[in-house]
């Protein structure tokens, strides 16, 4: 089966000429539906800059794409967005929910893009809440939501659209311990149990335990023999144990 | 689509203030000088407007029915000899001074009329009636113009010139453009009152026998009778009203304040929904990270501006019609006729979207990367 994303000598470099940054350079990338990846790294190493190129939110200066089959490499600026709508859902470390609206209405509102709405619009997004264990919340602000209760509203929209594909960036980063765990269970069932590719850039350690495999970025490309495949889900390390505030 | 524009427009009430009184304040400066435009225009051409005659008979180059020039009465019997012809008159206005009772004096423009016919008749009558003219001294002036002439009710007795001037009734809605107020009486106190010859007439009014062909009617008068104009009323009253507002600049100064009155509604809307835009600016980041196209994002802005531009337009309205009402009773109307209303409801809305392209143009140039950023 193909990859869910294909990442072929990938090159960004931002500003032109010799002496613009190069941001990521030969980057070979493949993720697949199912799996749960985490892109891993110093800051200014190149995850985001990749995470956006494998949105479509970013173009690339050389190199092969392939978004569901598809080469997005060459792509103009205007048939990006539909793409994005068709195959990507985001999640957001800052979770970026609109904050005048409810979380039914922000889900209402990816459900809206792709053209669903009214009755049957409601209806789904209460379906996608309660799959996220908000139901009770769905005529919330987010004013009136917990961080972790904010970000599970932020999953249940980037689910509304039905993506094969979905993209975070620090889901963790400001959440709790007991949070972000449960926030990345969430994230391991899309990968496991609904055959998403889920890809992470975090910074977070104490997400690997939920990784299928983890991918680090040094300055701009994959580290050399540092693609790892992380502890099976569910079997801590003693380490880690600390860190998800478990003892 | 849920309600993210509307939302986002309530949610800060203060700005919503501000935008909204920046509508109001230009609907109604625009509607208030409109207003004055569309009173003063009609109030220039008044008396031609409402005379019933089809044609005027001028001395040559008279620009505007204030500047008449005094000829020969006998050309009426001239003029009433031409074929087609169904009635002709000879009609008098011309300034003259109004003595008050406690002796100052004001400016008037009299209007002689043969209180017999039809032609140039006083309108819109409160107290009175148009044949109480015929007694001697006899005036009818409008109610508008009591307190300047110090007039207070039927039956009192004036001076205009040196003659007696006895008031027999008052008409509601006859302005003059000019500071001076019509005084109608008959066309005999009319030439003492201004000083006139018995043997000379300002104007010679015609009207054209049913079926008769306008221009023709025109030619022949003019073919007929030496040194005249003839001009038809809809030309006449065109020309006065040019020249009052356009040769003296009076139109072109409310015009003016009226285009300011839509640049000013304009900026403040442009100003407040720009600033909206960028306090909702990672909201548009997120909703093209996540696909929606720029139309869509446009839509939410527009719909802003729709609905900053109905509200607005309703409480602009309502303070124009208080303003029109009070307006009434002063000198200069203010007018308000329902098609300008109309027009409003869409030039308040074509401000409004004109506004918001300043926030269009912002979000266009939105990079989706900006929602990565924390």
């Amino acid at each position: 089966m193909q990859p869910a994303i294909k990442v072929r000598d990938l090159t960004k470099r931002y500003d032109e000429g010799a002496a613009g940054n190069l941001a990521l350079r030969g980057i070979d990338l493949d993720v697949h539906a199912g799996e749960l990846l985490l892109l891993m790294g110093p800051s200014g190493s190149g995850k985001t800059t990749l995470l956006s190129i494998m949105g479509c939110i970013l173009t690339a200066t050389s190199g092969s794409v392939r978004i569901a089959g598809r080469e997005v490499v060459g792509l103009s600026q205007k048939q990006l967005p539909a793409l994005r709508l068709e195959h990507i859902g985001f999640v957001f470390q800052g979770f970026n929910l609109f904050p005048t609206l409810t979380a039914a209405e922000n889900v209402e509102l990816m459900l809206d893009l792709k053209g669903v709405s009214g009755g049957k619009a409601k209806r789904r997004a209460e379906e996608l809440l309660d799959q996220v264990g908000l139901s009770p919340k769905s005529e919330s602000f987010p004013a009136d939501l917990s961080g972790g209760q904010k970000q599970r509203v932020a999953i249940a929209r980037a689910l509304a659209g039905d993506p094969q594909i979905v993209l975070a960036d620090e889901p963790t980063a400001a959440l709790d311990s007991l949070t972000g765990k449960t926030v990345m269970e969430m994230m391991g069932r899309l990968a496991h149990e609904r055959g998403r590719a889920v890809v992470i850039v975090t910074h977070d350690s104490r997400v690997t335990p939920f990784a299928d495999r983890i991918v680090r970025i040094e300055d701009g490309a994959i580290a050399p023999h540092e693609e790892t495949a992380a502890v099976p889900p569910g079997v801590l390390t003693q380490t880690a144990q600390p860190a998800l505030g478990l003892i | 689509m849920p309600p993210l524009a509307q939302r986002n427009l309530f949610h800060d009430k203060v700005r919503l203030a501000v935008t909204l009184t920046g509508i109001v304040f230009s609907v109604v400066l625009i509607v208030v000088q409109l207003g004055l435009f569309l009173g003063f225009t009609t109030a220039t051409s008044n008396l031609i407007d409402h005379s019933g005659a089809d044609l005027w008979i001028t001395s040559q180059n008279v620009p505007y029915v204030e500047q008449g020039v005094a000829f020969s009465e006998r050309k009426l019997y001239q003029v009433r000899a031409v074929p087609g012809v169904a009635d002709a008159q000879k009609i008098i206005t011309r300034f003259a001074q109004w003595k008050r009772h406690d002796g100052s004096q004001e400016s008037i423009q009299v209007v002689g009329i043969n209180v017999d016919d039809k032609l140039e008749r006083p309108w819109n009558l409160v107290d009175g009636r148009v044949e109480d003219l015929k007694s001697p001294d006899a005036v009818i002036l409008d109610e508008l113009y009591k307190q300047k002439l110090g007039v207070s009710h039927v039956g009192e007795v004036f001076e205009i010139g040196h003659f007696r001037a006895r008031v027999v009734g008052f008409t509601h809605g006859i302005r003059s453009f000019t500071t001076s107020p019509y005084v109608f009486t008959s066309f005999k106190n009319a030439q003492d009152f201004t000083n006139l010859r018995e043997d000379q007439t300002m104007f010679i009014l015609v009207k054209v026998a049913p079926g008769a062909d306008l221009q023709r009617v025109r030619r022949d008068i003019l073919a007929h009778v030496k040194d005249v104009d003839v001009l038809p009323t809809a030309q006449f009253s065109r020309m006065t009203t040019l020249y009052w507002m356009f040769t003296t600049g009076a139109g072109v100064a409310v015009l003016i304040a009226a285009v300011l009155g839509l640049v000013v509604g304009f900026v403040v809307v442009a100003q407040t929904i720009y600033a909206t835009t960028m306090d909702h600016i990672r909201e548009y980041g997120t909703l093209k990270a996540m696909g929606a196209p720029n139309s869509y994002v446009y839509k939410v802005i527009m719909k802003q501006a729709a609905i900053s531009a109905v509200i607005g337009y309703a409480l602009g309205m309502v303070v124009s019609i208080f303003v029109v009402h009070g307006s009434e009773k002063g000198g200069a109307a203010i007018l308000m006729p329902p098609s300008m209303a109309g027009g409003m409801f869409f030039l308040t809305l074509a401000m409004c979207v004109g506004a918001a392209l300043v926030s269009i143009n912002k979000v266009t140039r939105i990079d989706p990367a900006m929602v990565f950023k924390g």
